[in-house]
């Protein structure tokens, strides 16, 4: 059997601390419940990470590159502006759905608990990756005259806040359909609110 | 007769100018020792052999011929067109040297009559004026105007006889592989995004949104000081990015922007990687960057 790699170890306690901050919380979640659920000792869980905050703040980072990654997978394709914006918030629900406790760290650990992320998570240090991709986004958009020009964070509020929004809905299950559906009439109303006039 | 033993004959001709290079020229502190060097044929401003009447006819030879304006075929010079003038003394000389950007790519100038005028050697980045044929010969100095130590620079060159390395838009390497970025003072706004608020501060980086092309502009006003002690940058005023074959643009004192993400970024840097890093140094906050250096308290 192969050995399991410290790169897979530590994968492993981010994939499970993910999952229990999601679902307990940040501070009801302890270190010995992280160590519990990928089955090692808590003493051995410090040789990955020093503490529950730089846990914390290694898990925007992980979620961040995920995301920015997947949209600049995105923004390399030959394709439309009005596209594109359907592709990123296909991936982003896609997520929402698939991997739920992602999107909910962000949502409820990271934007409820500013004080963890005080220090070394200050503002684009740990999101970089993500809003960069996002900035790339908009530039094309703008350079090919798909969108039209205004400050950057009016146009990055209305995409991510919308989505943001959305997704919390259906993590509160007030949504009547599942997320799918409303993938095509957000792209749609997100398109139309920066389209070029 | 030319030889090495016998002064290099210098003739300075002009197309569709404003006299700036000239008068930049005038500005020398070793312009008498400088042209002790050379024999000089004519100039527009400075006591010469000939007049330009002299010269017309076309009888003389030149070793160096510097060109300063835009090169309109059409213009006439004593009755001789400029066409004329150009394919006689650039065929006799050794170097043709094209002082301004109007002279290297057309420039502001070109706008007189933009369908036949061009630079000497290049229209905008197109090798396609009037030289090209004689390419090899031709030097570019571009600027609005030349410092006059670059142009001192290349006829020192001449002088002893070195080699001058030219970049791909015919320009001196020694001089232009800079930035004007380079050596700018307000270079620690720049590392940490930190704006000038207002027109003519000291402080604050004019890059953000006074258009200052510094980062994008092979120069080095930055580092051969304009009357030996400032620059624009240094001063207030943005870089607008002279010696390129693009000037002028429009709307030199704003930033072009998408989005609020700057059109153009450093020279050499992608996109992405400039916006990754400036979206983080732009995260800390220095205060001594913040406000007006000369009220800044080292000891609190």
């Amino acid at each position: 059997m192969a050995r399991i790699t410290k790169e897979e170890r530590k994968n492993g306690i981010i994939s499970a601390a993910l999952k229990l901050f999601s679902e307990k919380g940040f501070y009801i979640t302890t270190i010995p419940d992280i160590a519990e659920k990928v089955g090692m000792s808590v003493g051995n869980f410090y040789n990955y990470f020093t503490s529950k905050d730089i846990l914390a703040k290694e898990l925007l980072i992980y979620i961040s590159t995920y995301l920015g990654e997947n949209i600049r997978d995105i923004n390399e394709r030959d394709i439309s502006t009005q596209e594109k914006i359907y592709e990123i918030v296909s991936m982003y629900f896609n997520m929402a759905e698939e991997k739920p406790e992602m999107i909910e760290y962000f949502l409820r650990v990271y934007l409820s608990n500013r004080e963890v992320f005080s220090e070394g998570c200050e503002g684009m240090l740990c999101v970089s990756p993500f809003v960069t991709e996002m900035m790339m986004f908009f530039d094309d958009g703008v350079a090919s005259s798909e969108l039209h020009d205004q400050d950057f964070f009016s146009a990055f509020g209305l995409f991510m806040g919308y989505l943001g929004g959305m997704v919390f809905l259906f993590g509160e299950k007030i949504l009547p359909q599942p997320l799918e559906w409303y993938k095509e009439s957000i792209s749609q109303n997100i398109y139309n609110a920066l389209k070029s006039r | 007769m030319h030889s090495n033993l016998a002064k290099p004959r210098l003739l300075w001709l002009q197309g569709v100018t404003c006299n700036g290079n000239t008068h930049s020229f005038l500005n020398l502190h070793s312009l008498e020792q400088l042209l002790s060097k050379f024999e000089l044929l004519y100039h527009p401003s400075l006591p010469a052999l000939f007049s330009l009447e002299d010269l017309s006819k076309c009888h003389q030879k030149c070793d160096i011929l510097i060109f300063e304006g835009t090169y309109d075929p059409m213009m006439q010079r004593d009755g001789i067109s400029l066409e004329k003038w150009l394919q006689h003394y650039s065929s006799c000389a050794r170097y043709v040297i094209a002082v301004g950007t109007c002279a290297s790519f057309g420039g502001i100038f070109k706008a007189s009559a933009p369908e036949r005028s061009s630079g000497v050697l290049f229209d905008a980045d197109k090798k396609s004026g009037p030289l090209v044929t004689i390419e090899q010969k031709v030097i570019n100095l571009s600027g609005c105007p030349i410092h006059p130590e670059w142009l001192e620079y290349v006829l020192m060159m001449i002088s002893a006889q070195k080699e001058i390395l030219l970049d791909e838009l015919h320009r001196p390497r020694e001089l232009y592989s800079n930035l004007a970025h380079h050596g700018c003072t307000r270079n620690e706004y720049f590392e940490w995004k930190v704006d000038a608020e207002n027109f003519g501060e000291k402080e604050g980086c004019l890059y953000y949104t006074q258009g200052c092309r510094a980062p994008m502009t092979h120069a080095s006003c930055n580092k051969i000081l304009w009357n030996d002690v400032s620059s624009k940058t240094r001063v207030g005023t943005p870089c607008f990015g002279c010696t390129e074959s693009d000037f002028p643009r429009r709307d030199l004192f704003s930033t072009k922007t998408n989005m609020s993400i700057p059109v153009d970024v450093p020279l050499g840097v992608s996109k992405r990687s400039y916006l990754t890093l400036a979206g983080i140094a732009k995260t800390f906050h220095i205060k001594r960057l913040e406000g007006k250096l000369i009220d800044y308290k080292t000891v609190r």
